[in-house]
Parts: structure tokens; sequence; C-alpha cells
């Protein structure tokens, strides 16, 4: 009798003390939300919400300060496009090969190869950009300087391939063996099968994987700070331009505390924000519908 | 059992989480201490103040002093425990202001003192200079250009190396975000101030260097210290950068770091202990550090 009760106090205990570790993420989210429309919206307001997002020309140091975001809006959104144009079929038949033709060797050298590709700071991917992409962009187009948004996506085309393989791997793996045994006793190939059977069973777990790779390439700010030229101008492929987060990073250290430039650029903070949880929202609900289907 | 022995470990992390946050505490005020022993090689110097420093030490202006003032302010600290050291990143034009209405001790300009604010009283005095080297790739055929040329090629006149004497190609226009101290100094000295038609502009020293001296039709531009062997820095109106001709006044792209004081009203001790430091030959391999030309 004492000693289920002494369990139970345990039990409590152990309970209370899990709870308040999960809350401390919880809170994390709740401090940084509020700090940064708290932050944010004053420069908003000041600039007003349409110039702000449609303005075209970014020049807050000037005489006559201009605070327009749509570059850095429209070089994210490409950037990431472009991201997913290339990284997407790489990963997807990567990971089909992986996870159904792969021998076991083979695989297991390739998942390898694939994690540490995860585990590759972003810095090192901007400097090897910065060496090798950037002067190799310049001399194969023959354009005055490789420093483009071309640059950029190819960077983020290889860092999102990780979350792309990994992933789709993971739903392609918990297709049951029968769909694809039923698929071959019918008389489908192979290559039939993984593509008719496997794949569409796992079409959520897929597609999750790109919204993954879409969150982690708009994110992303070092490696395309490297590699991109960091000019606002609108986006074109071999054109130097600034994405959403390398607009916060490269000016924070030198506005002034207090000034609108700072304010401006937690607005513009709270703008890529307002794009993560969008991406983040898609996810949930690629992730729900999965769920019901399996 | 199992559940025992889960709660004896989450008790022992706790515990652990607790004593280090304790041992931080701890670790705090033995801080001061660590200076303090730091201290005792820079005691001959101190000794020609016997009294020790105490107070605070206002100084307000140009964000391109930034680390030259910073560095200057640490070392001051550090050899003065006593002492508070502070710094206001407003711009040269308001730490003028600010020393004018007696709102700082020291204001910080980056550019010699106007002949209105001599008359409202005021004293400048140069701490150091900043000489900005215009870089190229070693490939590049130039060597030379005016200062009208630079500002023809950086407002973007000037287009090709051909018009400047070097290969047919076009220039790429590498500089530095907008905000950054290297930058104002470069456009304010060449009369290019917000007319740049840069095609990268990047946000260190550093990153300007190693871009430049991956492209070879680039230029770019850095402060003097920080230029190597990787990039060619270009004579202006024939004059070869270097310390000294920065410092004899013939390397035309440099500006003056000065201190701005009142004639009318004496410094704190604090301050004045400051003052004295920086312009000191002690404070030259900090400025040097820091990327100026030290004149003292």
């Amino acid at each position: 009798m004492t000693k289920q009760r002494q369990n139970n106090i345990l039990e409590t205990v152990i309970h209370g003390f899990f709870l308040i570790l999960g809350l401390v993420a919880v809170a994390s989210v709740l401090v940084i939300t509020v700090y940064l429309i708290v932050s944010g919206l004053p420069a908003i307001r000041q600039i007003g919400l349409f110039k702000f997002l449609f303005g075209k020309t970014w020049e807050p140091t000037s005489a006559d300060p201009k605070y327009g975001i749509l570059p850095f809006i429209l070089t994210s959104v490409y950037g990431t496009a472009g991201a997913v144009v290339l990284g997407v079929p790489v990963g997807f038949f990567a990971a089909v090969y992986l996870s159904k033709a792969a021998s076991a060797r083979v695989r297991s050298v390739m998942e390898q190869a694939v994690g540490l590709l995860a585990g590759i700071p972003s810095v090192v991917y901007g400097l090897v950009g910065m060496l090798i992409l950037v002067p190799g962009i310049r001399k194969l187009f023959h354009v005055p300087d490789g420093a483009s948004l071309l640059a950029a996506i190819i960077v983020l085309a290889i860092m999102i391939l990780p979350s792309i393989v990994k992933v789709s791997m993971t739903a392609l793996d918990a297709v049951p063996k029968e769909y694809e045994d039923g698929s071959l006793a019918l008389g489908a190939t192979q290559v039939e099968t993984w593509f008719r059977v496997s794949v569409p069973a796992a079409r959520s777990g897929i597609a999750a994987s790109v919204v993954l790779g879409v969150g982690r390439a708009i994110g992303e700010a070092m490696a395309v700070m490297m590699v991109s030229g960091n000019v606002a101008n609108m986006p074109s492929l071999f054109q130097s331009v600034r994405f959403l987060t390398t607009g916060v990073a490269s000016e924070m250290s030198y506005a002034a505390d207090g000034s609108l430039q700072r304010q401006a650029l937690f607005s513009i903070a709270l703008v890529l924000f307002l794009f993560i949880m969008l991406i983040n929202a898609t996810l949930n609900l690629l992730l729900k519908k999965g769920g019901k289907d399996a | 059992m199992k559940k025992i022995l889960a709660l004896a470990l989450a008790c022992l992390m706790l515990v652990a989480l607790l004593a280090g946050c304790a041992s931080g505490k701890t670790d705090a005020p033995a801080e001061p201490q660590a200076p303090a022993n730091t201290e005792t090689p820079a005691e001959p110097a101190a000794e020609e103040k016997p009294a020790e420093i105490t107070g605070t030490v206002a100084t307000d202006g140009s964000t391109s002093m930034e680390k030259v003032i910073g560095s200057l302010g640490e070392a001051f600290t550090e050899a003065n425990s006593g002492a508070k050291f502070t710094y206001n990143p407003t711009g040269s034009g308001s730490g003028i202001t600010a020393v004018a209405e007696g709102r700082c001790d020291i204001g910080l300009s980056s550019r010699a003192l106007k002949d209105e604010e001599v008359a409202q009283g005021l004293v400048g005095t140069t701490l150091c200079l900043d000489g900005i080297a215009v870089i190229v790739n070693p490939e590049n055929p130039v060597s030379d250009l005016t200062i009208d040329q630079i500002a023809a090629i950086y407002t973007g006149k000037i287009t090709n190396w051909s018009e400047v004497g070097g290969n047919d190609a076009e220039i790429v226009l590498i500089g530095r975000e907008a905000g950054s101290g290297t930058r104002d100094g470069f456009e304010s000295i060449t009369g290019t101030k917000d007319a740049c038609q840069y095609r990268q502009e990047l946000t260190s020293t550093g990153d300007v260097i190693t871009t430049v001296s991956q492209n070879p039709d680039a230029i770019g531009y850095a402060s003097l210290a920080s230029v190597g062997e990787s990039v060619k820095a270009l004579d202006v109106e024939g004059v070869i950068p270097t310390e000294e001709s920065v410092k004899d006044g013939s390397y035309a792209i440099q500006r003056p770091f000065v201190l701005v004081t009142r004639q009318d009203t004496a410094l704190s001790a604090a301050a004045q202990a400051f003052f004295d430091f920086a312009l000191s030959s002690e404070a030259n391999d900090i400025i040097l550090k820091a990327g100026a030309v030290p004149v003292n």
C-alpha cells in the first residue's frame, strides 16, 4: 500500500519535471513570436504596409531613405523555388533508388554520405561556394561576376538534398511490402511497382520532405550571403541579389539602436517568420493527411 | 526499482544543473581578480598617476571609429579597473553636437572639425588616420588611378577596364554593406555617397579581399592595414598607399579620426586620463591592430 502511494508520488513528480522541460520549448517560441511582433510592427506602421512589402528600393542609409523589401521577398521565393526545382528531382530519385533498388552495402554507404552532407555547417557551404562555384559560374557563363542568384540556388539545392532524401526514404521504407508484392504478382515490373505503387503510397511523406527542404532553403542565411553578392536588386539569375535572411543579417550589426533602419530589419524578420509559419502549417497539414492515409 | 532509479537520476541532474548555476555565480565575483592580476605588468605606467582613476568616460560619435575606440576603451578599463568607459555610436555630426552640448566627455569625429565648429569653442585632436586602399586582382595590369577615375568607376560612368588602361573587361564593383565605416569613408572621400553601383555588397573586409582575389576584373576597397599579398593595392594619384604615405598626407583616400573636446571646460580626471592614454605612444599598437595609422 505505502509502496504504491510512493510510486504514485514519484510518478507525479517525474511528470511535473518533464512538463517543465517541455514548457521550455513552448515558452521560447512564445517569447520569440511576441518579441518579433512587438519589435517588427512599429516600422511597418511608420513606413506603411504597402510601401514596405511592395516597395522596390531598399536604401536605408541614403539621405532620403527607402524601405521596400519586395526585392528580398521575390529573391527568397525565387531562390527557394529554384533550389526545389534543382534539388527535389535529384533527392527524390536518389531516395527511390536507395529505398528500393540499392544493395544493402551501397545503401549504408550512401546513407552515411547523405547524413554527413546534412551535418556540414552552412558557413562551409558558403565558403566552398565562394571559392569554387562563384568563379566557376563566372567562367562558364562568361558573366563579369559569378556571385548571383544562380550560385545561391545551386548551394541551396545541395543543402536541401539531405532532408529530401532522408524523409522520402523513410516514407518509402514504410510502404507495406504486401502492396509491392501484389503489384509484382500482377505482372508489373519492378520500376512500374516503385513509381505506380510505392511512390503514391508514400506521397504524403515525400511531400513533407519537400516542404521541409523549402523551410531549410528559405531560412538559410550564412551560405547564401557568401555567394549571392548581397545587393538589393530585383532578382535575376545572373544578378547579385539579397535574400530576406541576408537582408537582416548584413545590416543588423551596423543599424543604430532605435533607428527606423533597425526596426525595419525586425520587420523583415517578422515577414520571414510568417513565411516559415506558413511552411510549417503546410507541413503539419501534409503529415496529418499522411496519418489518415495510412 | 526502475522508477526509483529514474527519480534518483532526475534528482542528480537537477542537482548538477543547480550546481552549474551556483558555480557560475561564484565565478562572477572572482572575475575582477583576473584583470587585477594582468594589471601588474602595466603598473609602471600606472605609477605616473598614483591616484586610482575612477569615474566614467563617456564618448559619443563616429561609427567608423568603433573598432579603434572600442579597443582603446577596453585597454583603458583593463588598466584602470575603477573606471567605466562608454561609447555611443551615433555618427560624427551627432558626436560633435553631443560634446558641444556637454552630453559626453569626448566627441568622436571621423572628419576634421569645420571652422564654425572650432568657433563654438571645440578642439579637435587627431587620434589616428584611417587609410583606405583601393584593391584589384594581382592579374589586373592597372596599377594607378586618380580619385576622379575611381569615382567615375564606382558611379558607373566608367564600366570597362580598357577605359583606364586595362584589359577589355567589364569592371566588377565590390563594396561593403550600408552602414559600414569603410564604405562611409570611401564614399565620402571619393564623393560617391549613395551613388555607387555595387555588384556585390559584402559584410566584411575579409570577404572583399577574397572576392577581389578570385575575380580578375574586380575592384574593391578595404582598410589599409588588412590588405595582404592576395590582392594589389592601387596607387592613387601616383602615391603608393603605405603607412608613411597616409601619415604624411600624400595618399589621398584617408581621413582623420578626431577626438573632440571643449576648450572652456576641463575634462574630468577619468576622461583626461583616457585622453592622455589614447594619445600616448602606448596606444599605438592598439590603434594599429584596430586597422588605423597612429600619428603620435
